[in-house]
């Protein structure tokens, strides 16, 4: 990233009917020009607008409670009803199979878990939590990151020296270790740090812990970015204005890394998304009756042999939102800083 | 002529009987020996079997140690009865409180030392001294017992234990009379081990045995290996019958779907896990001639905290039973054929059952459907709607899908219910201290031995319940002192008249079922699936699979 980001004529504009194009007017066009991020990017939106649309589809469309065991219920097949847990009466008439995907939008679209509910109206649900985990995990992430790395860089000496020790301590531990340690305390006992008191069940839990494992990834960068926009001329042209600490990083760093927040922003999302997803495959993430997309492979797990889309279904979720955010990171990135695309072309 | 005829038609059926005698024997002979692949997903902990209190190895015990006396290996209801072991016989006298047992001469531990008069009441000492989880409860009634509680390392049980090395004779003298101690007798806890044994749990080191096998070496994180005992010779086949395979491994590690694929291909030839829920089809169908069935004396149960909100409140307790569907249990198990609803304590067919079922769309004997408007009145009228409830269950697939169905129930009544896993190593001592605070859990008790008070008085007996302490069975919390007080009569009365006190245990199930501690979900069945060159499966209703006595060649 550079300071060119402030106030550059684009080369792209030439010609004597140079207009000065704003930075960020300028990577939208290079972002719009990019189809494979683009239709990620749609890719992104039909999935989170059908996971908002959860309870619509499970109130007037699928008439299900997703969160209501139904293990003894019936549904419609084929205008018949049939049980939605079947039991074996081959053999010696061992084990209760639930019912597989219908295909039906109305019935057990796709299929029933081992408590009865609809998988599909779980997935909608589900997605919406793990969409809600990830984005709020990565914004806390990319904001405490600029806040820690941005201090830590722009006032170095003994202030980056402690900062930088911190974010290397919680960068010592696998962050996996780290968060399936800090799940696996708080789970139990819920947290209580002054005023907040959250319970073991709350979605804030893994929302707290994920958002804040991965702040050492995103704040060391900026920190570095910081260590070298101030000693860039701009800034101590405008610390010979005598510009105060905090008007430098407001108007001169801040608008020069919010960027690289900003390109880390879609990729710590779909990490933190598979970071919510492998804690509630644990049981240590999401809790009961709430679902998430790991929860719902969790409980596919057990059903694994006789009905295995119930966790394909979220697994195939999971991997067509993380590579639409991927490669939407990657255009954004681009699209910011096409130097960076240009030094990885570069042979 | 007459005569001669008659003389060779003897000596021709005599010929035969000998000839069909030799070929039998022979035919068993011909089983003996390779090895016997067991699995298991975890190690059992201790294998000290004065400490251990897992079906895991209990089942293994079978084959290994012995008692003065123990309970007859053999097939189905017949395993309930106690027999002679180490013991050739015993005599009760002073009006059941004590007891006299002669030792059998000749018995070798395995690793070659006599067994003598000695290792009997060493053993009685080190039940306290290694603070056995039964101390308290079963061996309690010996004299000299308080003090050995009170003070383990020097526990000598004096004028409790007195063993007379001319005679052969050991004789256990109790405070009071119990008719329940001869099972209390037959159980690994009172094993005879040497007395040279550390006065502490011997944790991973076995400890010499004097049964058909001894355990060769033990790694809780890899496998345990059995091995015939050389010094064993087979003094009474009802107590320790001599084993078929020459050695018996159990091996940890798999997965329980890897361990049913690993039997299906004839690696390995029992799994101690109960199969996972989408393999059970499969079994019943492809291996249904390596898939038995058995009907246990056990049930499964949701202990709730009479101290605690939202359940200590009778009528939230009553609503929670009313409201379970049973048959949604029932398939979340494995489907009708694995488990029976149910609605009270003690298992159908045990002493003191009389078929009762209050909470169910029509009262009766049996449970017939879930009765939930009845129980959202009864939520509204107890005062606890929308309370917060937890329910806590294990990890393991069915026992968090019951805690999960629970919750369900639950919330669809009025209270706001979660569920929680806790890992299985922890989540039976986690459910018992109060300072956890747990409200209602998912558990399950497999009896000790058969007896009402194995389930009524341990389960929910004042005695049992420890406020603070890992070890408070009475995970309810439950101490209703009129019928506590019942629970004493009817153990005293079995001294005398064991019919009227099964009637009064019946009574007392069917009283702490009104009160509703706990809600009783269903009676489990158990399923064993052993490779298709496992031969004479036999299964005892007391201990389970009878490891040794099946054969593998």
């Amino acid at each position: 990233m550079s300071g060119a980001v402030v106030g550059e004529v684009p080369a792209e504009a030439g010609g004597l009917a140079a207009v000065a194009v704003g930075p960020w007017q300028l990577a939208r066009r290079r972002l719009l020009r990019n189809r494979v991020a683009l239709a990620m990017a749609v890719l992104l939106l039909v999935i989170v607008v059908l996971c908002l649309c959860a309870p619509l589809y499970a109130d007037h469309v699928a008439h299900t409670d997703p969160f209501r065991s139904n293990v003894s219920g019936t549904t419609i097949v084929n205008g018949k009803p049939v049980p939605v847990m079947k039991s074996s009466t081959q053999g010696l008439g061992l084990g209760v199979t639930p019912i597989g995907p219908t295909w039906d939008i109305h019935h057990y679209f796709l299929g029933a878990d081992e408590q009865g509910r609809d998988v599909a109206a779980r997935l909608l649900y589900g997605g919406r939590n793990s969409l809600l985990i990830g984005t709020s995990a990565a914004l806390i992430t990319c904001f405490l990151a600029l806040l820690v790395g941005g201090v830590a860089g722009f006032f170095g000496g003994i202030v980056d020296g402690i900062l930088s020790r911190l974010l290397d301590v919680v960068w010592a531990f696998p962050v996996y270790l780290l968060a399936i340690s800090l799940s696996t305390v708080l789970i139990a006992r819920g947290l209580s740090f002054g005023p907040i008191h959250l319970t073991s069940g709350s979605l804030l839990l893994p929302i707290a812990i994920i958002g804040l494992v991965y702040i050492p990834y995103v704040a060391r960068p900026i920190r570095g970015e910081v260590l070298s926009i101030r000693r860039r001329e701009f800034v101590e042209a405008a610390i010979g204005l005598g510009a105060s600490n905090w008007r430098l990083l407001w108007s001169d760093v801040l608008p020069n890394v919010i960027t690289t927040a900003i390109v880390l922003f879609p990729l710590m999302l779909a990490i933190d998304m598979l970071t919510e997803a492998a804690l509630s495959f644990l049981s240590i993430g999401v809790q009961e009756p709430n679902a998430s997309w790991g929860t719902i492979i969790l409980d596919g797990q057990d059903v694994l042999y006789t009905r295995p889309a119930v966790a394909l279904a979220p697994g195939i979720a999971i991997a067509l939102t993380v590579l639409a955010l991927n490669v939407l990171g990657d255009g954004i990135r681009d699209a910011l800083d096409p130097r960076a695309k240009l030094r990885r072309t570069e042979p | 002529m007459k005569d001669r005829k008659a003389l060779v038609a003897v000596l021709l059926v005599a010929a035969a009987a000998v000839f069909a005698a030799g070929s039998s024997s022979a035919r068993t002979n011909d089983h003996r020996g390779g090895t016997l692949k067991l699995l298991a997903k975890a190690a059992g902990g201790t294998l000290d079997p004065q400490v251990n209190y897992t079906l895991e190895y209990w089942q293994l015990y079978q084959a290994s140690y012995d008692g003065l006396l123990a309970f007859k290996k053999a097939g189905g209801n017949a395993a309930f009865d106690v027999v002679p072991d180490l013991a050739s016989g015993y005599k009760i006298k002073n009006g059941g409180k004590t007891w006299v047992f002669n030792l059998r001469k000749g018995i070798k531990f395995s690793n070659g030392q006599r067994l003598t008069t000695k290792d009997v009441v060493a053993s009685f000492q080190r039940i306290f001294k290694v603070k056995s989880p039964t101390s308290g409860s079963f061996y309690a009634g010996i004299i000299g017992a308080s003090k050995c509680l009170k003070t383990p390392a020097t526990c000598t049980l004096a004028g409790g234990v007195i063993g007379n090395a001319k005679n052969n004779t050991v004789t256990i003298n109790l405070t009071a009379p119990d008719p329940e101690f001869k099972y209390k007798l037959a159980v690994p806890h009172a094993s005879i081990v040497p007395a040279s044994s550390p006065p502490n749990d011997a944790g991973t080191k076995p400890l010499p045995t004097t049964g058909a096998y001894y355990f060769a070496s033990y790694d809780p994180n890899k496998a345990l290996v059995m091995k015939r005992n050389p010094y064993f010779k087979e003094w009474s086949h009802a107590a320790m019958p001599a084993g078929y395979p020459d050695q018996i491994t159990q091996s940890y590690g798999l997965t329980v779907e890897s361990q049913i694929t690993a039997i299906e291909n004839g690696q390995a030839d029992w799994t101690l896990e109960a199969p996972p829920a989408d393999r059970l089809n499969e079994l019943g169908t492809k291996y249904a001639e390596q898939t038995h069935v058995e009907t246990l004396t056990a049930f499964w149960y949701a202990p709730m905290n009479v101290n605690i909100p939202p359940f200590n409140s009778l009528k939230a307790r009553q609503a929670v039973n009313y409201a379970i569907d049973r048959n949604a249990l029932v398939k979340i198990f494995g489907g009708p054929k694995l488990a029976v609803p149910s609605c009270q304590v003690l298992p159908p067919g045990f002493p003191g059952n009389k078929p009762y079922c209050p909470y169910t769309k029509n009262p009766g004997t049996k449970w017939s459907a879930p009765d939930v408007a009845k129980a959202k009145k009864l939520v509204q009228e107890s005062g606890q709607k929308g309370a917060k409830v937890v329910v806590i269950s294990p990890d393991d697939e069915v026992q968090k899908a019951v805690g999960v169905y629970l919750a369900s129930v639950l919330n669809q009544i009025g209270f706001k219910a979660s569920s929680k896993t806790i890992s299985g190593n922890i989540a039976f001592t986690y459910a018992q201290n109060t300072k956890n605070k747990v409200q209602i859990n998912v558990q399950q008790w497999y009896q000790d031995y058969p007896a009402a008070s194995d389930f009524l008085n341990v389960l929910f007996g004042c005695d049992s319940f420890h406020p603070g302490s890992d070890s408070s069975i009475n995970m309810a919390g439950f101490c209703n002192k009129p019928i506590d007080k019942q629970m004493h009569r009817a153990l005293k009365l079995e001294q005398t008249n064991f019919p009227a006190a099964n009637a009064l245990w019946a009574k007392i199930d069917h009283q702490v079922t009104d009160q509703a501690p706990m809600a009783t979900l269903f009676t489990p069945r158990h399923i064993d699936f052993v490779s298709k060159r496992v031969g004479n499966f036999v299964f005892s209703k007391q201990f389970y699979w009878l490891v040794d006595q099946s054969w593998v060649q």
